[in-house]
């Protein structure tokens, strides 16, 4: 199999970038992306040429490294998959692909296809957690959870945080990663102490990060490895007007603690 | 060097408690003083980091992705062992706790073992409590499935993602004490040296992955939670960036490696298919519980799987081991999968692999309880494979998993080199030979959660550490390595890339040191590996600079390190007259072909320390006394 590559290249956060050419000849369909990627890659460095950068480890779609623009969609044309999973029978022989690193503004690019994600960290650490410290917990059967919640929570809890969703986005919105943990939490019984603070420092601190809004486009549970629904957004949206109304703690990163 | 385990005195079931009485404690109010930088950021490492934090010590944490989420353990499976006995079925501490020592073929440690087992119970508690969405019984109850090599049905689990979802309760706890200031965090950093004063571990040298700044960090102790070196046979599951240069370099400042040669090779893996391959995939061991594993009877038998009649397929699990079947443990269903393809009888394209059949499992329960329970797995493997595992048997075949040698740690968890303290997969301490499906995530969370927050405290309590300055002839010593080092990687500027060095060693230590061991073939590793570093120092070609993001550069490094340990994983091979669990010395077998042990005179923990370049590294022993369990042969039939 050939390709034809079409890759962006930056040296650095400042630097200015460019798409490069690159001819892929004798590829197997078998092989996954960043395999091809790899392949590339060590015919650059026989050549004394810097190998394309990009983010990887798993390679089997769960810790969300990688994550590239394939012809302008977020980890390329299958559905539910990471860019990782994603084998060359997809393509057509000879076919040109543009790879592109995830593009907003949240996400500066590092190098070449890297970007910095750490904006998705800080919204966890704004409030996407219980806190149980260790130790001092009850019985693990002595609060029981109805299978549906425990599966629904599940479905949310299941993202890797790639920012598949924030690239796929028009607004960049990084809604579905932070209302995919909010669901996650809000369905167990457990999260329900926390949960008015939790929405409100979670989407206070995702407006820091210069994420854009929601506007119900649905693109990003397209673009979803894990196939999270948008429903978590409807009801990021419920949490975060009733704990608006009603909950105790003020709004907008108030706490201080972010 | 001595080998001092500090394993407590008293009855087994009493140890812990007395020992966690025992030990000096450090005043709440002093904890803020003490700084400890945790290395990793896996199931030991970020509950480790989250724990000490929570009690008030400063803490750094360091890990070599992005984000501190990323750490291999979140591609863990199948599930989380805890003797809660939920299900009634006769599991207690002391089932596992003896399951887990026959399981690792009586090569660990009967009090750190016991004391695991003891601990599994608060672990289900703590990740309830943070909110891990484990699978639920209609009735609101927490549901178990059994596991590979146990009877009982003692395994708690997410779906097929419970290694994630563990992963990310302990990262949210990291992240909590973040936001408080707690902890700093430092992604995109690798350690890359210790610094050593005064016969303590007194901090450590790492470098930034974006900028290349190397830096000193000064500490009262260093945690190291890195994982395993599975990657030193190229191909493994595990994740493409973990690596042993942590422990490999701790090593060489001082602390003893404990069993380097004891490996684990999980059976069911989806086989190699091409030369380019990066990584192999994992297909959780809990596909065993229904999925029947086959080979056709007749060697060469090319008829696809559905046209070979019951009669001539031969499900040699069920046939060898009757009574586990095909829950028969990794070691054991590692090398019969090895043995039926070596007699011709694998299937696939190369003859590698031998069927995982579910057409049994649906016709019982039908296709949708097969797809709740293993619906992400069956879609995994089509993806990779392009074959529908619903309609065909799946193709496996083993793969490297899990090395369960690992830096010596006393019974405190900590190494030869005072104040470092080694956790999780990354020490050798509680599996032995072999370790028993869902037990890995058990024992990081044993370890971070539970173990590490108490004995850290008591080594804190009693040592004597004095200010150390940046300046220190030590700290600029290490600083000036890391330099050196990486200027050399990239002057050599030969031909051939890192990546092509790293597959031939793989390779080496596949058909040398992996699923069958023999002497004459280790000797020959032991001959190849010196010639192929040699070569990689005259020949590796890195190219660009140490100060940027040079994955090339990060990559160099790392298995600069593997060409070492290698040598010394093979030396371990070589001296361990006996096969045990996954250590299989073909000289050394029973007559239907099982590990055959050396109790009289292998029932010890190998521990190498290292005796300076180029000399051969230093022997020592630590004799493992079996007090409350007798040994046996372990028979799984």
């Amino acid at each position: 199999m050939h390709l034809k590559l079409r890759v962006w290249r930056q040296a650095a956060p400042q630097a200015k970038g460019r798409f490069v050419s690159y001819d892929a000849p004798e590829l197997s369909p078998d092989m996954s992306f960043l395999e091809m990627l790899d392949v590339v890659n060590e015919r650059l460095i026989e050549k004394g040429e810097l190998p394309i950068a990009f983010d990887h480890d798993c390679r089997e779609g769960i810790c969300g490294s990688c994550g590239l623009m394939i012809n302008g969609v977020a980890h390329g044309p299958m559905r539910g998959t990471a860019t990782c999973q994603l084998h060359l029978r997809s393509f057509r022989d000879g076919q040109e692909i543009v790879i592109e690193p995830w593009r907003a503004k949240a996400f500066p690019v590092v190098r070449d296809l890297v970007v910095d994600r750490s904006g998705l960290d800080r919204i966890i650490a704004a409030g996407g957690y219980i806190s149980a410290r260790t130790g001092g917990v009850p019985d693990a059967n002595a609060v029981l959870v109805p299978k549906d919640d425990a599966d629904s929570a599940m479905d949310a809890a299941a993202c890797i945080g790639c920012g598949a969703c924030v690239a796929a986005c028009p607004n960049a919105s990084a809604s579905l990663f932070t209302a995919a943990k909010i669901a996650h939490l809000g369905l167990m019984p457990q999260g329900q102490p926390e949960r008015s603070k939790r929405v409100l420092r979670m989407v206070s601190q995702m407006d820091m990060e210069t994420f854009g809004n929601c506007t119900n486009i649905g693109e990003c549970q397209e673009a979803c490895p894990k196939l999270i629904s948008i429903d978590v957004i409807a009801r990021m949206n419920r949490d975060f007007l009733r704990a608006s109304l009603f909950g105790r703690e003020e709004r907008a990163g108030s706490s201080g603690e972010i | 060097m001595e080998l001092r385990a500090r394993i407590p005195s008293g009855p087994l079931a009493e140890k812990w408690d007395r020992h966690r009485f025992e030990m000096k404690l450090v005043n709440p109010a002093n904890k803020r003083r003490y700084k400890i930088l945790v290395v990793g950021s896996g199931l030991a490492g970020a509950s480790a980091a989250a724990s000490l934090a929570e009690l008030g010590y400063q803490v750094s944490c360091f890990c070599f992705q992005d984000s501190p989420r990323r750490a291999h353990s979140i591609a863990a499976q199948g599930g989380i062992n805890a003797a809660k006995n939920y299900q009634n079925d006769g599991d207690s501490i002391w089932r596992l706790f003896y399951d887990t020592i026959k399981g690792g073929d009586f090569r660990a440690r009967e009090a750190n073992v016991y004391r695991l087992a003891q601990i599994s119970v608060d672990i289900i508690d703590q990740c309830v409590a943070q909110g891990v969405p484990f699978a639920r019984e209609y009735s609101g109850y927490l549901a178990n499935r059994s596991f590979g090599g146990a009877q009982v049905s003692r395994t708690f689990y997410a779906r097929g993602q419970t290694g994630q979802q563990l992963l990310l309760g302990a990262y949210q706890a990291l992240c909590k004490e973040i936001a408080r200031g707690n902890v700093l965090m430092y992604p995109r950093t690798e350690m890359l040296d210790l610094i050593i004063i005064d016969g303590r571990c007194r901090g450590m040298v790492t470098r930034n992955l974006v900028t290349g700044e190397v830096v000193a960090h000064i500490a009262d102790a260093v945690v190291l939670a890195t994982g395993g070196y599975g990657n030193v046979f190229y191909l493994s599951t595990n994740a493409r960036g973990s690596n042993v240069t942590a422990t490999f370099r701790a090593w060489k400042r001082g602390a003893a490696f404990g069993n380097p040669c004891f490996t684990q090779i999980h059976p069911t893996c989806i086989p190699v298919s091409g030369e380019y391959q990066s990584k192999l995939t994992l297909m959780s061991e809990s596909l065993r519980n229904d999925g029947r594993v086959w080979v056709p009877r007749k060697s060469g038998d090319a008829r696809p799987p559905h046209e070979i009649p019951e009669g001539e397929r031969d499900y040699y699990l069920e046939r060898k081991y009757p009574s586990f079947g095909n829950l028969s443990p990794r070691d054991i269903a590692s090398r019969a999968a090895k043995e039926v393809c070596d007699e011709g009888r694998g299937v696939g394209p190369g003859g590698r692999g031998v069927y995982l059949d579910f057409g049994d499992a649906i016709a019982r329960l039908g296709r949708q309880t097969i797809e709740e329970r293993y619906g992400n797995l069956f879609e995994m493997y089509q993806r990779i494979t392009d074959e529908d595992p619903y309609r065909a048997p799946m193709r496996i075949y083993p793969a490297v998993h899990y090395t369960m040698g690992g830096l010596w740690v006393d019974y405190d968890l900590m190494s030869t080199i005072p104040g470092l303290h080694v956790l999780g997969e990354a020490n050798f301490s509680d599996h032995g030979a072999n370790r028993l499906g869902a037990s890995a995530l058990m024992q990081g969370l044993a370890d971070g959660y539970f173990i590490i927050p108490v004995t850290i405290g008591d080594y804190l309590a009693t040592a004597k550490l004095d200010k150390v300055n940046a300046d220190h002839p030590e700290v600029r010593g290490a600083l000036e390595g890391v330099a050196q080092k990486t200027k050399r990687l990239l002057t050599v500027a030969g031909s051939r890339t890192v990546d092509s060095f790293h597959r031939e060693l793989g390779t080496l230590m596949w058909e040398k040191c992996g699923m069958a061991r023999t002497a004459t073939g280790l000797r020959e590793a032991l001959q190849r590996i010196p010639e192929i570093r040699a070569e990689f120092w005259e020949n590796v070609t890195v190219p660009g600079s140490h100060a940027e993001l040079n994955q090339a550069l990060e990559k160099a490094n790392r298995v600069a390190d593997f060409l070492e340990f290698g040598e010394l994983m093979c030396r371990d091979a070589l001296h361990r007259e006996e096969s045990c669990g996954g250590h299989f010395r073909e000289e050394h077998q029973t007559g239907d072909g099982e590990a055959k042990r050396d109790d009289e005179s292998f029932a010890y923990v190998a521990a190498w320390e290292y005796a300076g370049e180029g000399a051969e590294p230093r022997l020592h022993r630590e004799p493992l006394a079996f007090e409350n369990v007798q040994l046996a042969q372990r028979s799984y039939k």
